[in-house]
């Protein structure tokens, strides 16, 4: 647990490192994300620690933008004044985008035995 | 004894632990519902959270940057959180690979597809220049949407705004959409969750299925890269 955390801090400051070296404006913790999945790739499978606390980690992934969210409050006057517009673009927006981006992506995929299939409900 | 009450609460509200301990508690609240409707995406848990939050804090007029001294350590595990994306994605990355050409041709198409549709929305509705600005990044994880919004003369903490709005619509509103356009593939869904709705709508693709998940996460990284190269590009086509 302690030592895959460790990992997970080590990837992300080397990024972060990386990313201020290098002047590009990319947050550090993608970087780390390649770090990391470059290393994973090179040890050719996922340690047993890992795949626990990554998992335990991504399970309440909703939990860390919480806070960033409850932020929202304090801009929302910035939003009232042109909410019409706004909302429209947010709502209209994300929903045409990830249906046309889902459309093209399966009309470009090969059919995959195992992945998929089964329409997921809404529950 | 009110006196007393109110000393504790003096006390309490100054320290971090309150703020910390509050969003969890919103959190295992809006968990425990999501639970209990089956993981059904118009109870998440994010949105819960945030509006008991908020209620919260205006009725004892707490300011925000003191509930944050006690949130931020729930905010700084995002950074580790991203990193440990990688495994997921390494687990799939046989899928990744046989349909990489969709995933291309998605991600272009997709990320043109999340700035145009939004400020042209915008735009027809009347919106400000400075507003059509903040919007063009909203479907990209936040601290990249707020590096390009202020590259190209937008409001940095607008934007932010508008990219948690678009995670939230994305994660809760999601599920349906793709169902109306009948995609059924977990890859193909997960593409479209991580371009549209970013981290918010990956945390979602998680819930559902591992491979819609990892693809979600794979999209997300894209996407910021792509917006980041795209949005640049379309404001000099534009002007």
């Amino acid at each position: 647990m302690i030592e895959s955390l460790t990992l997970l801090l080590v990837c992300q400051l080397a990024g972060e490192a990386i990313a201020r070296a290098s002047g590009v404006p990319f947050p550090g913790p993608v970087i780390g994300m390649a770090i990391l999945f470059i290393g994973l790739m090179i040890r050719g499978s996922v340690p047993e620690p890992l795949q626990h606390t990554t998992r335990s980690i991504l399970d309440h992934l909703s939990l860390l933008f919480v806070p960033a969210g409850v932020g929202v409050m304090i801009y929302l006057p910035l939003v009232a004044d042109e909410w019409l517009p706004i909302a429209s673009a947010i709502i209209i927006g994300t929903l045409v985008t990830m249906a046309a981006t889902a459309w093209v992506m399966n009309l470009f995929l090969k059919p995959s035995g195992d992945s998929g299939e089964q329409p997921e409900k809404p529950k | 004894m009110e006196g007393e009450l109110h000393q504790i609460w003096v006390y309490l509200s100054t320290t971090p632990l309150l703020g910390l301990t509050l969003t969890l508690c919103a959190y295992v609240l809006g968990y425990y519902l999501y639970r209990k409707c089956r993981f059904n995406p118009l109870v998440n848990p994010v949105l819960i959270a945030v509006l008991v939050l908020v209620s919260l804090l205006i009725a004892s007029d707490t300011p925000y940057s003191r509930y944050f001294e006690g949130a931020q350590f729930v905010h700084f595990m995002l950074g580790p959180a991203t990193v440990a994306l990688a495994v997921p994605l390494y687990r799939q990355f046989h899928h990744v690979r046989r349909s990489a050409t969709a995933v291309v041709v998605a991600l272009v198409f997709g990320s043109l597809t999340a700035v145009l549709s939004a400020v042209g929305i915008a735009w027809l509705l009347g919106a400000s220049r400075a507003t059509l600005l903040s919007m063009a990044p909203k479907s990209v994880t936040t601290p990249v949407a707020m590096g390009i919004a202020e590259q190209i003369g937008g409001l940095p903490s607008l934007t932010a705004v508008l990219v948690i709005l678009s995670g939230i619509t994305g994660a809760v509103l999601g599920t349906y959409t793709l169902n109306l356009v009948r995609v059924k593939d977990w890859r193909a869904r997960g593409i479209a969750m991580g371009i549209a709705a970013h981290g918010i709508g990956t945390a979602r693709a998680f819930t559902v299925n591992e491979v819609a998940g990892a693809f979600s996460s794979l999209a997300m990284g894209l996407n910021a890269l792509a917006t980041a190269i795209l949005v640049p590009i379309l404001m000099v086509l534009l002007n």
